[in-house]
């Protein structure tokens, strides 16, 4: 990172004093964790210009602090669903780096088994059900997924619950007001969140919406809403933990929105000329990686050494995970139709382009 | 065997498939307290009780998207989207998701959810109610779409896709729901993709489904009395599609139309034209005629909705021009 760039967030990391009572290894880990997904999102982009990576790409460069604040406060047992822009909410949650690289480059080892790319990550074992590339379309899902574990669980404080995550833009579509109509009326357990980048592709969110307190779009359903400063990974971590504890002790849903900013354009292809030079240089100032590494060695939490040691070891396993994608058998076409149905049905369409129809 | 009507083998599948399992429960707009539009939920809620017989706002596009979500989890979802016009308002969630997950998703997830929707003009509800969109989602990979025409496939069909784990619709029609036929006690699966030859013939073949199988069935009971013999195939399932029925058919007796409540263009019709020509070319004494809705949105006034619907007479009307004009073959 550039020197002027850490010198220029000593003052943002001393307005965020570290509390006393956390754990030297938990922080090292969200930056560890933070400093994997950009250093992933980094190389992601340049796989894509170098073409391993085709049709859309969109980065979490500049919302890495939400990114691991959300996960850090979602436990195993519960389910996630997420956005388009979701490569980092996969690492967090633990996905192999190299399997997410490899679905990125369309191989049978990705973690869709090359089938989704870039927008459609899933892994059912993580809980991970799905990036949604089509915007908000993730919401109505998640939130009868939240309707099935009132069928299997009781509340309470070790109950499962449901966090969905949808963009600025998306609070503007109708599924996402008949999804939290649904929530609040049925009391389920789920926790929505914002992440608000402040722009839905290149509308900022004052053009969009008209109620820009995106957060208190959730009034209309009696639905709690906070905002959380989304460059602040512990502000992020702990808000969406008391949400997530009220929806699995009260069965009562939240809206919860982040505020960030995207230091890339909406995808690896835009070059966000919407933005003017000053906007762009601003935003740079307020890059949540270089300034968590700041507030921890202005702590104390890390030294320079550690902190290049963990700088080092995830450029590492990125090149690892580059070179394992790299490596991974392509999906052959004879694999096309493999998982057409879930129940095998006859007469099911195996044809390719230019087969016969019917064989007499 | 029992004698009961289209809406009442709904009913009973129903309630059959929720006693024997309970992780299937019914989704959907007035299907509790109001026992459901066209009451094919009557009674359920009594019970089974609200939260597996759940009333939900007017959210097409929420309360489908939340049963795919709660098919993911592995419950089984049976939504009712109360007629299919208003299934436009979900359709983001049909298509663009509950169709793509399992193969997107590298088939680590399935949709196991049913919907259940009627289509069908001819009871004066006037243009936006009265559609026939059925080929709007027979043309989508992922989904299964099917089509009883009886109330015996009612059963056997709604058994079947509750049971299936791919998002299927269970197309039924307003015209259908006091059909009576009979209806096998017990356990009856039947099985998606197939079609039928519901009755026999020689001459030339109906393809249809749903509705218009009720009215080829008695077209060709008719024309039995003058003579000529017709053999009906019942579609069944519209995706898949058992084109293999339709071209063995069509191989035996030569000729065929094809009657369907959907629009021309682009139908139904189309699909199986297309499938003849290629699977039965050399068999055809004559091209296959469609007889189908007129391409106009549906009006309300009773004369011209009688006149845009494709009925008994107009079948009867083509089946002639055709035999007329292949008599040198018969």
């Amino acid at each position: 990172m550039p020197s002027e760039a850490r010198a220029a967030k000593a003052d943002v990391a001393a307005s965020r004093a570290l509390p006393g009572d956390e754990s030297p290894d938990v922080l090292r880990g969200y930056y560890r964790q933070m400093a994997l997904i950009r250093a992933f999102e980094l190389r992601a982009g340049e796989m894509y210009t170098r073409a391993k990576i085709g049709g859309y790409c969109h980065l979490n460069v500049g919302e890495e602090a939400t990114v691991v604040g959300l996960m850090a406060a979602l436990e195993p047992r519960d389910y996630l669903f997420t956005t388009y822009r979701e490569h980092g909410y996969a690492l967090a949650r633990g996905l192999e780096p190299g399997r997410v690289m490899a679905e990125l480059f369309g191989k049978t080892t990705g973690v869709s088994g090359g089938r989704g790319g870039s927008m459609h990550l899933f892994d059912a074992k993580a809980r991970l059900l799905g990036g949604y590339g089509i915007v908000g379309g993730q919401i109505p899902p998640a939130t009868g997924a939240a309707l099935a574990l009132t069928f299997r669980g009781e509340p309470g404080a070790d109950a499962e619950a449901v966090m969905c995550l949808l963009g600025d833009g998306a609070t503007n579509i109708g599924a996402f007001h008949e999804a939290l109509n649904l929530a609040a009326l049925w009391r389920l357990p789920i926790v929505y969140v914002i992440v608000n980048n402040q722009l839905g592709m290149g509308t900022p969110v004052e053009r969009a919406a008209a109620e820009p307190e995106l957060y208190k779009r959730g009034c209309s359903y009696r639905m709690p809403g906070e905002r959380v400063d989304g460059d602040d990974v512990l502000a992020v971590r702990d808000a969406a933990r008391a949400a997530l504890r009220r929806a699995r002790t009260e069965r009562q849903p939240g809206l919860l929105e982040t505020r960030s900013q995207r230091l890339r354009g909406h995808s690896v292809v835009d070059p966000a000329r919407y933005r003017s030079q000053e906007e762009t240089e601003r935003l740079r100032t307020l890059d949540p990686v270089p300034a968590f590494r700041a507030r921890l060695l202005e702590a104390g939490v890390l030294d320079e050494a550690e902190a290049l040691q963990i700088d080092e070891e995830v450029d590492e396993r990125v090149t690892a995970a580059v070179a394992f994608a790299d490596d991974s058998p392509d999906p052959t076409p004879d694999q096309l139709f493999a998982h057409a149905y879930a129940s095998p049905v006859p007469n099911a369409p195996h044809q390719l382009p230019g087969d016969p129809v019917v064989t007499i | 065997m029992a004698m009961i009507s289209y809406r009442q083998a709904l009913q009973d599948t129903l309630r059959a498939e929720m006693t024997r399992d309970e992780t299937v429960f019914l989704i959907g707009e007035e299907i509790g307290v109001f026992e459901g539009s066209y009451k094919i939920t009557a009674g359920l809620l009594a019970e089974f009780g609200p939260v597996r017989v759940r009333d939900t706002p007017i959210s097409e596009e929420g309360f489908t998207g939340a049963a795919i979500g709660a098919a993911m989890l592995g419950l089984r979802p049976v939504v009712e989207i109360m007629t299919i016009n208003f299934s436009l308002l979900a359709i983001d969630q049909i298509v663009n998701h509950a169709a793509k997950m399992h193969a997107m998703f590298g088939g680590q997830v399935s949709v196991p959810m049913v919907i259940r929707t009627p289509g069908g003009g001819g009871q004066q509800l006037a243009a936006t109610h009265s559609q026939n969109l059925e080929v709007w989602y027979a043309h989508i990979p992922g989904l299964k779409v099917v089509a009883p025409a009886t109330p015996a496939d009612a059963k056997g069909l709604l058994t079947a896709a509750i049971r299936d784990d791919d998002p299927a619709i269970v197309l039924e029609n307003l015209a259908l729901y006091n059909t009576k036929g009979e209806v096998p006690d017990g356990d009856q699966a039947a099985e998606i993709g197939i079609a039928q030859v519901v009755k026999p013939g020689s001459d030339l073949t109906v393809v249809a489904y749903s509705r218009s199988t009720v009215i080829a069935l008695d077209v060709a009971r008719r024309l039995e009395e003058d003579g000529v013999s017709v053999e009906v195939v019942d579609l069944r399932s519209l995706r898949p599609l058992d084109r293999d029925t339709v071209c063995a058919s069509v191989r035996k007796t030569s000729r065929a139309v094809v009657l369907e409540d959907d629009w021309l263009s682009y139908g139904v019709g189309a699909e199986i034209a297309a499938t003849i020509q290629e699977g039965a070319f050399d068999f055809l004494d004559a091209p296959v005629r469609r007889v189908a809705a007129a391409e106009v949105p549906l009006p309300y006034a009773k004369p011209l909705e009688l006149a845009a619907l494709p009925d008994a007479g107009v079948l009867v009307k083509v089946i002639s021009e055709i035999l007329d004009a292949t008599r040198f073959a018969r």
